[in-house]
């Protein structure tokens, strides 16, 4: 039984970011790389699953990035991933998340996992599609937002609950293999240890290009993607007032606008 | 190609205000003579006619399925049928938990130019232009779609205001074929576990965020919440600790803070899914130690520093 995960590393901002040159993208040199914070759930539920089941279960992680990805899929092996799996070639560099999702699929093709999780979202591009892409193209059955499971390995059908908008949940059975993306607070991820950690460190980390999983520098980047970044920029921000003083006189301040609502309210 | 499809969303049998919201961002989008038709699917379509029968609507389209809600196979295959059918140029659709389960699928499977959470559309020399939220939205991104010919976007909620004139569109239906569903819907779950309150009809909520940093706070801004009479909320973080019952977390897949006249936010770093349920509040005052947390550009005030600082000095003067 195996079960894939798919994982990004996702990269925040530095207090004082520039944009690139191009003026496509942030210059990197202002990134702060980490594990997608989605995808600790959704590793750490592939995790439970293996635990929890009498058969034995491999936890693949893969990810598609240049080699300081290794980082977060060092990461997943202290968290309990049996194997980390990345991708890269340069032609996959300005691919959109449709296009990540053809390499994710070619991978799941070749790896033939019994389900397949991915985040809701990356923290950094937020596109939200991803998994679900990479479900249209294998021809699986998909369901995002998943925020309880219940699934056995191997199983024909899986049954879990899809978190709507307004604090709804709505229960789902879905057919197997299936693409399910996972939302926060499914589980609550583990710390890896110590020892996990300096373990994870030895283990090797499969390193496949385009070819490894029979694809054309065609499918991805921009010939693979649905979108382009046309132009980043800062935007003008509504910016707040600011109060000023010590904690004391802006604490002072707050008090009078609560003052003013109650005296308003009253 | 030509004419704008928006796919409207339906759950438990109301019409999402979302639906509406579609309408107007089409308006952008709309070439001379161009129309825009609604779709809807369920069961009993027609029942959401009047609700989309507004202004900027040219056309409403039923589409009758098996499934009385939604369901990622039907909505790919109804959807992908009428797009055959049609050729529209532009499709919209909300960017909501049910279009993370279709709306990538689709476009991958027909090639169609794709962008999420999109806040604003227009079309530049001709072609369409989409702008959205980078890096938690401290950048701006605008995608452009080279060589696709129809593109679907799926635009964020809150952002366009609903026609609210009434209208008289034609009404079409649409036969789609019938699918064999993969996935079976069983119940929906009200999420009210934990204690009764009722944040939306809360007047002055007090929310902390991440920024408490451990469970072993809570109580400090729970007495803190009672001192100066306001109602304890929460975002994600805290809801998904289990430190605060998720009856008090605030935002998309929460609760919205609908009758709030004042909202301090104190942690609170602003996720795009929070903001979806404060940002309407007219005085949101945001304490925060990060001066570049996106709290602040939605916030009336702002005050840069200690939380438990400001949590004990206010608790001092009440």
């Amino acid at each position: 039984m195996k079960i894939l995960v798919a994982v990004k590393q996702v990269a925040a901002l530095d207090e004082d970011f520039e944009i690139r040159g191009d003026g496509r993208d942030i210059d990197p040199d202002f990134f702060i790389r980490d594990l997608n914070e989605w995808d600790d759930f959704s590793l750490e539920e592939a995790v439970k699953i293996k635990e929890a089941a009498a058969e034995p279960v491999e936890v693949v992680a893969v990810s598609v990035g240049p080699a300081e990805a290794d980082e977060s899929l060092r990461k997943c092996l202290a968290k309990g991933a049996d194997r980390a799996m990345r991708v890269w070639d340069a032609a996959i560099e300005d691919s959109d998340s449709i296009a990540i999702a053809r390499v994710l699929a070619a991978v799941a093709k070749r790896e033939a996992p019994h389900m397949l999780f991915a985040g809701v979202q990356s923290s950094d591009q937020s596109f939200a599609s991803t998994g679900i892409a990479a479900a249209a193209l294998l021809g699986w059955p998909h369901a995002a937002v998943v925020s309880n499971l219940t699934y056995s390995p191997g199983a024909k059908s899986a049954v879990f609950r899809r978190e709507l908008e307004g604090g709804l949940l709505q229960e789902v059975e879905i057919q197997c293999p299936a693409v399910l993306t996972i939302q926060l607070g499914i589980n609550t991820p583990r710390y890896a240890s110590l020892r996990s950690i300096k373990q994870a460190a030895a283990k090797p980390i499969e390193v496949m290009s385009l070819a490894d999983v029979a694809l054309r520098a065609a499918d991805v980047g921009e010939s693979g993607s649905l979108s382009r970044v046309r132009r980043m920029y800062i935007p003008d921000k509504g910016r707040a007032q600011l109060i000023d003083g010590d904690a004391a006189q802006q604490a002072a301040r707050l008090a009078e606008i609560i003052r003013a609502f109650k005296g308003a309210a009253a | 190609m030509s004419g704008i499809v928006v796919i409207a969303e339906q759950r438990r049998g109301e019409l999402r205000p979302v639906s509406l919201e579609l309408v107007s961002a089409a308006q952008a989008l709309r070439r001379p003579g161009e129309e825009v038709a609604v779709t809807i699917l369920g069961k009993a379509p027609e029942s959401f006619v009047k609700a989309l029968s507004v202004v900027g609507v040219d056309e409403i389209v039923t589409v009758t399925v098996a499934s009385p809600e939604f369901d990622p196979d039907t909505f790919e295959s109804a959807v992908g049928a009428l797009i055959a059918a049609r050729t529209p140029d532009v499709i919209l659709a909300a960017h909501s938990v049910d279009s993370f389960g279709f709306a990538a699928a689709l476009a991958t499977r027909l090639g169609l130019g794709f962008a999420t959470d999109v806040f604003n559309a227009a079309r530049i020399d001709g072609e369409i232009v989409a702008t959205r939220g980078g890096y938690g939205q401290k950048v701006n991104v605008e995608m452009d779609f080279p060589g696709r010919s129809t593109v679907l976007l799926a635009i964020r909620g809150n952002v366009f205001k609903a026609p609210e004139q009434a209208a008289a569109p034609r009404i079409t239906a649409f036969d789609a074929p019938q699918v064999a569903s993969r996935a079976a819907a069983r119940e929906f779950i009200e999420l009210s576990a934990g204690d009764d309150v009722d944040m939306a009809a809360a007047e002055f909520i007090l929310t902390i965020g991440r920024g408490i940093g451990e469970e072993a706070k809570v109580p400090q801004f729970r007495e803190l919440a009672d001192a100066i009479g306001a109602t304890l909320g929460c975002s994600r973080p805290i809801a998904d600790a289990g430190w605060l019952p998720k009856s008090r977390q605030v935002g998309q897949s929460g609760k919205t803070a609908g009758a709030c006249k004042l909202y301090i936010a104190m942690g609170v770093s602003g996720a795009i899914q929070h903001l979806a349920g404060m940002k309407h509040v007219s005085t949101i005052v945001a304490v925060n130690s990060d001066a570049e947390a996106s709290i602040f550009g939605v916030a009336k005030y702002g005050i840069v520093g200690d939380i438990f600082e400001i949590a004990e000095e206010l608790r001092r003067l009440f």
